[in-house]
C-alpha cells in the first residue's frame, strides 16, 4: 500500500471521520462515490474470469481474479474468504471460497478457484454468469489451514477434486519463496480432463525443483489412497508434515491412514444440509449447547420447550424482536409456507418451523 | 368539511367471527403475494432514496461554508434528516429490507440520524406499538404518556396543558421519542425497574452524545468563522424535521374517527381481529407522490399497520386493494388531505384538554364482541 493510501486510510478510520459520518459510518458514504473506496469494509472487483475445466455434462471450474479494496489485509496460503454477491432479485448471498493464488499482501490481487456446484447459488453465479467488473463483498481472509512460519524440509500435500485450491496456493507460495526442501504433491481427480491447473502442474512436474507431482485417477485404474500406497510413495509418511483437503470420503481415508498422527492437518467443506420435507430431525441451539428432537413447532416454541428464553415480541412475525441466525438447515415460514435452506440466515423464530435437522444460534 | 364524532357510533366490531376470519385471509393473501414478488425494483428504489439522502446531507453540510446559501443549506439538511428518519430509517428498522441481506439496510444493524437509539425504539415501536396498536393501557403511543388523546383516558387537571404539551413535544420531538423508551410512567407505577432502565438509559446517553457532538460541535467547528451560523442551521434543520415528523405521525392514529380498543375487547384476538384493529386504528393522508416519499409512506399508515414489514413503496399500490376490500366489508377507510387530518388532530388535542362533558354513549351490547373473542 502506498504512503498516500496509508495516510488516507488513517484519516478515514479516525475518530473525527467516525463522528462526522455518525450514525451510518464512513463506508456508507464512500461506497456511493466509488465502490472501490472503503475505510473498513472489504469489497472487490472481478477483473478476470477463466475457465479451468469444462467437461460437457459436468459442472465447470473457473478461476476468478479479484482486485480487492485497499482494506484487504492480505492472506496466508490455504486460507479462505467469505464472498457475498447479489443474486436472485437483489438478495446478497454469502459463501466461503478458498484463495488459490500465493500469499497476498494488503491490497494485492488474488484469485479464487471454484466449481459451479449444481445446487450452489453463489458458485454457479460466479462461474456461469458473473461478468468482469462485477463488485463482490468480502470478509478478511480466515482459517488456520496454513503453512507454519518455519517451513518443514519435507511436505506432503494430498487433495481431491476442487480441494486442490488451498494446497495449490501453498505450492505456489513455496515456489515463489524458493523453498529448498522436498514437496510431494498428490492429487485425485475423476479423469485427466477434470484436472484443475493441469498445465501449471505439468510444468511443475517437468521443471519444479524437488517437487514430485502425482496426479491420480482411480476411476481409470490408478491406485486409491491407502497406507500401503502412501508408504511406497513417501516412506515414513506418518511423520511427514501433511496438508490434506478434499471431499469427506478422501479425508476419512487420509485420517485412517495417519492413525491420529499430529503431522496431519485436514480441511474439508461440508455441503449445506438440505430439507427432507418433514419435521423429523434434531434441533441444535448452538449458543446454549442445548439440543432437542424436532417437534415441528416454531423454533421459538421449541427453544422455550428446551428451557431457553430467547427474546421475543409479537409472536406473529411482525416486530422482528426474535430475529436469530439460523446456522444451517431448512425452515418453513408458517405465514407464507416458503422454505429456505441458506446457511447463516437471519430468521424470525416465532414464525419459522424447522424441517429436518436445524442449527440456530440461540 | 365534515366533523365526525370522536367515537364510532356503532360497536367497533361490525363483522361476525367468520367474516373477520375471511377478512384476515384476504389480507394474508395480499401479504403473501407481495412478499413473493420482492426483488430488484424494491432494492434499487431504497438504494436510490439512500443516495438522494446522502447527497442532500453532504450538500447541506458543505453549503454552510457559503453564508448566503444558509437557507438552502438548512433546507437540504432538513430533507436529508427527514428522508433518513422516515423513508429509510423507520422502514429499514421494520425489517422491510432484511431480505436483501445488505448490512447497510438491515433492521438489526441500522442506526438513524436522530436521538433515539434504534435498539430502544424498535422495542417500543415494532413490538409494543405495532402489536398492541390503539389498545388503551397497552399501546404507549396513545398520547405518549404525556397527552390525553382519547376520551377513555380519564381527565385530570394536568390535561389542561394538553395543547402546550403537544407543542413542546412537537418542538423537541426527537428528544421526546428517545426519552419515551424510558417508560417513566411505568417506573413510577413500579412495573419497570431501575436496573432495566439503566441499560436503556445508557444507550440513550451514548447516542445523544454522538448526535450532539456531530450537529452542535464538530460540524460547526469545521466551518471555522461560521461556527454559530452552522450551529444554528443544524438546530433549525433538526427542528424542521421534528415538526414535520410529529405532524405526520400524529395524523396516523389521532384524527377523528380512528378507533381505540380496550384490553378486554382484544383478549384472544384472532389474526383477522388484529388486521381489523390495525385498519380501524389508523388513518391515511392523501396527497402527491412527493408527500408520500417525504412522509416515509406513513401517509399510508393503514397499509403500514396491516403490513409493517413490507417495503413502504408498495403501500400506494396496496391501498387500492385494501380500499376495495373495506368497501366490500363495509369498513371505514380513514383518509383525507394533510390539512384536514391535522385540523382534526389539533381539534382533538384542544377538546380533550377539558373534561368530557356529555356522558358517553350508553355501552353497546357486547354480543358481537363476544363472538369475536370466541
Amino acid at each position: 500500500m502506498s504512503i498516500v493510501a496509508n495516510a488516507t486510510g488513517r484519516v478515514l478510520r479516525s475518530r473525527l471521520a467516525a463522528s462526522l459520518a455518525s450514525p451510518h459510518g464512513v463506508d456508507r458514504y464512500l461506497e456511493l462515490v466509488n465502490p472501490m473506496w472503503a475505510a473498513s469494509e472489504v469489497r472487490a472487483r472481478i477483473v478476470d474470469i477463466r475457465r479451468e475445466v469444462d467437461v460437457a455434462g459436468h459442472p465447470p471450474v473457473a478461476t476468478i481474479t479479484l482486485q480487492p479494496t485497499s482494506t484487504w489485509q492480505g492472506h496466508r496460503a490455504g486460507q479462505h474468504v467469505q464472498l457475498g454477491v447479489e443474486v436472485d432479485g437483489a438478495r446478497r448471498t454469502t459463501r466461503v471460497f478458498t484463495v488459490s493464488s500465493p500469499d497476498s499482501k494488503a491490497g494485492d490481487r488474488f484469485t479464487i478457484t471454484l466449481r459451479a456446484n449444481p445446487d450452489g447459488v453463489v458458485s454457479r453465479y460466479l462461474v456461469e454468469r458473473a461478468k468482469v467488473g462485477t463488485m463482490v463483498h468480502l470478509s478478511q481472509a480466515q482459517g488456520e489451514f496454513v503453512l507454519p512460519d518455519h517451513v518443514p524440509d519435507h511436505i506432503l500435500f494430498i487433495s481431491g477434486g476442487s480441494g486442490i485450491t488451498p494446497v495449490m496456493s501453498m505450492l505456489r507460495s513455496l515456489q515463489r519463496r524458493t523453498h529448498r526442501g522436498r514437496i510431494t504433491f498428490l492429487h485425485y481427480a475423476q479423469s485427466p480432463d477434470h484436472q484443475i491447473f493441469a498445465a501449471e502442474l505439468e510444468e511443475t512436474r517437468r521443471s519444479g525443483y524437488g517437487i514430485d507431482v502425482h496426479l491420480l485417477h482411480p476411476e481409470l485404474g490408478d491406485p486409491a489412497l491407502s497406507p500401503a500406497y502412501l508408504e511406497r510413495l513417501v516412506p515414513g509418511y506418518r511423520d511427514v508434515p501433511t496438508w490434506a483437503c478434499g471431499p469427506a470420503p478422501l479425508i476419512n481415508a487420509v485420517q485412517a491412514s495417519y492413525d491420529g498422527s499430529e503431522a496431519l492437518r485436514v480441511e474439508y467443506f461440508k455441503p449445506p444440509a438440505v430439507s427432507n420435507g418433514s419435521a423429523e430431525g434434531d434441533i441444535a441451539f448452538t449458543r446454549s449447547g442445548a439440543t432437542a428432537a424436532n417437534s415441528g413447532a416454531t423454533l421459538l416454541e421449541q427453544a422455550e420447550a428446551a428451557g431457553l428464553t430467547p427474546a421475543f415480541g409479537c409472536r406473529m412475525g411482525i416486530c422482528f424482536s426474535c430475529t436469530a441466525t439460523k446456522k444451517e438447515g431448512t425452515v418453513r415460514n408458517v405465514l407464507t409456507g416458503e422454505t429456505s435452506s441458506l446457511p447463516d440466515e437471519d430468521i424470525r423464530i416465532c414464525v419459522s418451523s424447522p424441517e429436518g435437522d436445524c442449527a440456530v444460534d440461540l | 368539511m365534515t366533523v365526525t364524532t370522536e367515537k364510532p357510533l356503532s360497536s367497533k366490531y361490525t363483522l361476525t367471527a367468520e367474516q373477520l376470519e375471511q377478512f384476515g385471509e384476504e389480507m394474508d393473501a395480499i401479504r403473501q403475494r407481495v412478499v413473493a414478488d420482492l426483488g430488484e425494483a424494491d432494492a434499487s428504489y431504497i438504494r436510490k432514496v439512500v443516495k438522494y439522502q446522502r447527497a442532500f446531507e453532504v450538500a447541506g453540510r458543505v453549503m454552510f461554508y457559503v453564508p448566503p446559501l444558509w437557507p438552502a443549506a438548512v433546507a437540504s439538511l432538513s430533507v436529508s434528516k427527514i428522508l433518513d428518519n422516515m423513508e429509510i430509517g423507520h422502514n429499514v428498522m421494520h425489517g422491510q429490507y432484511d431480505w436483501m441481506g445488505d448490512p447497510g439496510l438491515n433492521s438489526r444493524m441500522f442506526e438513524w440520524d436522530t436521538m433515539a437509539p434504534s435498539e430502544n425504539w424498535k422495542y417500543g415501536h415494532n413490538y409494543m406499538h405495532h402489536t398492541y396498536t390503539n389498545i388503551l393501557g397497552k399501546d404507549r403511543d396513545v398520547g405518549y404518556g404525556i397527552l390525553r388523546m382519547d376520551e377513555d383516558q380519564e381527565w385530570r387537571p394536568y390535561y389542561l396543558g394538553n395543547p402546550l404539551y403537544a407543542f413542546l413535544l412537537m418542538t423537541f420531538f426527537e428528544w421526546g421519542v428517545a426519552l419515551h423508551d424510558l417508560e417513566t410512567e411505568e417506573l413510577v407505577a413500579g412495573r419497570r425497574t431501575w436496573a432495566e432502565n439503566r441499560e436503556i438509559g445508557g444507550r440513550i446517553w451514548r447516542k445523544m452524545r454522538k448526535q450532539v457532538a456531530k450537529d452542535y460541535i464538530v460540524f460547526p467547528l469545521l466551518t471555522g468563522p461560521f461556527f454559530l451560523s452552522t450551529l444554528a442551521g443544524n438546530a433549525v434543520a433538526n427542528l424542521i424535521r421534528n415538526v414535520w415528523t410529529f405532524n405526520i405521525i400524529f395524523c396516523g392514529h389521532f384524527p377523528a374517527g380512528v378507533a381505540t380498543f380496550t384490553i378486554e375487547e382484544t383478549e384472544n384476538e384472532s389474526r383477522g381481529g388484529w388486521y381489523y384493529r390495525q385498519l380501524l386504528g389508523s388513518a391515511n393522508i392523501s396527497g402527491s407522490k412527493l408527500m408520500h416519499v417525504m412522509s416515509g409512506n406513513l401517509s399510508h399508515q393503514i397499509e403500514h399497520h396491516l403490513f409493517p414489514d413490507i417495503p413502504a413503496r408498495r403501500y400506494p399500490e396496496l391501498s387500492v386493494e385494501v380500499q376495495e376490500i373495506c368497501e366490500r366489508y363495509g369498513l371505514r377507510y380513514n383518509t383525507g388531505p394533510l390539512h384536514k387530518q391535522l385540523f382534526s388532530v389539533a381539534r382533538k388535542i384542544f377538546r380533550l384538554s377539558l373534561p368530557t362533558r356529555a356522558p358517553k354513549d350508553a355501552p353497546e351490547p357486547t354480543v358481537t364482541e363476544t363472538v369475536l373473542a370466541a
